[in-house]
């Protein structure tokens, strides 16, 4: 079943397209969104999960977001809430197993364990009872990272996972992409440096305001294609 | 004991529930960067609450409390509506709709004759405390005697309903509103209804108001949304310590307020007596900058 299926979507900043006439369908497996800056790639995710107004359809796993949301995990991008709230590491990943399980009563243990495994998974079982205002950049990263998995998701969007983190997140944080791609489930994360993509990635999407190419890596991701995404001084 | 009972428990009540309701919403609009929202939601409301007064003539809670709800729907409603017809930013928005919200009402308040009778701008910005009064009081068996009670003033009963709406809401809604401050957009992947949660507590922000409008003051309300809320900031990285502590402080700070302006003075000899908002007021201001050093000699001793 393929994981996103995106048909005719545009999305408008005041007059100016951000997004003209996408039409892409994800492959199972890892995905990368690659474009330069203000390309659209933050925003495809956005208007695909319902949170920018958008034209177009998208469709999960051949059905709507309503009717996929609990088959759906998300990754927003670091800077995008204030970490100096009042909540620990384990707090914030619990969140996302509240939403499956209720919000009013008290957690179940299972689920409260579930979270638990969700932060050892990234390597920061240490520190789930620590203040998030306290952890480093990284391992606030790294507690997104776990609320992502937390939520049991079959597919996965990742709103540049390895932007400014530090070298050990980095690898925690491919490894878990790796794992998470063995154990059948489905990665489209925006990812800006383009060196590793042929490394984490099997598929990619060349973004910029429009599709330039999409598909295998070994296929799409060539120079002509990455000229093409980038202008021309990017081509050697 | 009946004197205390007649001339400062309605006021000292009245004090209490207003800084406990306006402490508790304050922490969301703290926690979501939104202090600023309760100073023009206080605003907004006035049309709403003129209207509600002009209608059945009455100064009574009920009515003026529904005009208010009624223009916090209609400002937040302007304010989505504005935002995406001019295509300008929200902030710049929100303060355009509340002061031409807040410049209808005082049109309204002149155009209405209600400034003549009774609700004039003096008391909708610092409002009276001391003429919460309780003549019918007779000793401690009245606080259970419903003939007594009755004569309790109106206000104190729309601030006692509207404190327990507040506070049965906000223990209701206690996870939904956490991730609603801490991350809004993963709320609503996750499918949480935020534009209703977030009209819900605007909602509350706006009954908070009216219901402590009387008593303290739509000046003062803004500080007690305000201050014990940062003030916990500094003091907790617990989320239920900053929210329910925050109430506590708001309660505190109100009473302490009140007891320092008049009553105390007076029991220690001093025929001076301040007027109580404004001690409220200042104290609430104090308790910033104290919990900050407070904090610094925490973190101290935490780190070492």
């Amino acid at each position: 079943m393929t994981p996103i299926s995106v048909t005719g979507l545009s999305v408008h900043y005041r007059d100016r397209p951000a997004l003209l006439d996408i039409n892409w369908s994800a492959q199972p497996g890892l995905t990368a969104i690659i474009g330069p800056n203000g390309a659209g790639k933050s925003t495809l995710l956005k208007a695909m999960l319902g949170l920018v107004p958008s034209e177009g359809e998208t469709r999960f796993f051949g059905s709507t977001l309503e009717a996929a949301r609990d088959r759906l995990g998300y990754l927003p991008q670091r800077q995008s809430v204030d970490w100096d709230f009042p909540a620990t590491a384990l707090d914030v990943v619990a969140m996302a197993r509240r939403a499956r399980s209720g919000w009013w009563g008290r957690l179940p243990r299972a689920e409260r364990e579930a979270a638990r495994h969700a932060l050892s998974e990234v390597g920061l079982a240490e520190l789930a009872d620590r203040p998030i205002g306290e952890l480093s950049g990284g391992q606030q990263q790294r507690v997104f990272l776990a609320r992502a998995l937390a939520q049991n998701a079959e597919l996965l969007l990742m709103d540049e996972p390895l932007a400014a983190v530090d070298a050990a997140t980095e690898r925690t944080i491919i490894d878990v992409l790796k794992r998470l791609a063995k154990a059948g489930r489905s990665v489209v994360a925006v990812h800006h440096d383009l060196a590793s993509v042929p490394q984490i990635f099997e598929h990619a999407l060349l973004l910029n305001g429009r599709v330039i190419a999409a598909g295998p890596v070994a296929q799409v991701f060539t120079p002509a294609t990455i000229a093409d995404t980038y202008g021309p001084g990017l081509a050697a | 004991m009946t004197s205390f009972l007649q001339l400062d428990f309605p006021a000292l009540l009245a004090a209490v529930l207003a800084g406990g309701t306006c402490g508790l919403l304050g922490s969301f609009l703290v926690l979501r960067r939104e202090a600023l929202l309760g100073d023009a939601i206080t605003h907004a409301v006035l049309p709403g609450i003129v209207v509600g007064f002009a209608l059945t003539g009455l100064r009574a809670g009920v009515p003026m409390l529904l005009g208010a709800l009624v223009a916090a729907v209609l400002a937040a409603w302007l304010i989505g509506w504005l935002v995406r017809a001019s295509r300008l930013e929200s902030g710049a928005v929100t303060g355009i709709v509340f002061t031409s919200m807040f410049a209808l009402g005082l049109v309204l308040l002149e155009a209405t004759g209600a400034r003549d009778v009774d609700l004039d701008v003096d008391c909708v910005l610092f409002g009276q405390m001391e003429t919460l009064l309780w003549p019918e009081a007779r000793g401690v068996s009245s606080l259970w005697d419903p003939v007594a009670l009755a004569g309790l003033p109106p206000g104190l009963w729309l601030l006692m309903a509207v404190a327990m709406t507040v506070g049965l809401t906000v223990a209701w809604l206690w996870r939904p509103l956490r991730l609603l401050c801490f991350d809004p957009v993963y709320a609503q992947v996750v499918g949480l209804p935020v534009k209703r949660l977030e009209m819900g507590l605007n909602l509350l922000v706006a009954a908070a108001a009216v219901a402590a409008f009387e008593a303290v003051g739509s000046i003062l309300v803004v500080a007690l949304l305000v201050a014990p809320a940062v003030a916990m900031r500094f003091l907790t990285q617990r989320y239920a310590v900053q929210v329910w502590g925050g109430a506590a402080l708001g309660a505190g700070v109100a009473a302490g307020g009140y007891l320092l302006a008049g009553p105390l003075p007076l029991a220690l000899g001093s025929a001076v007596a301040l007027n109580a908002a404004g001690v409220i007021g200042v104290l609430a201001g104090l308790c910033v900058p104290l919990a900050m050093v407070m904090s610094r000699g925490g973190r101290r001793v935490s780190g070492a």
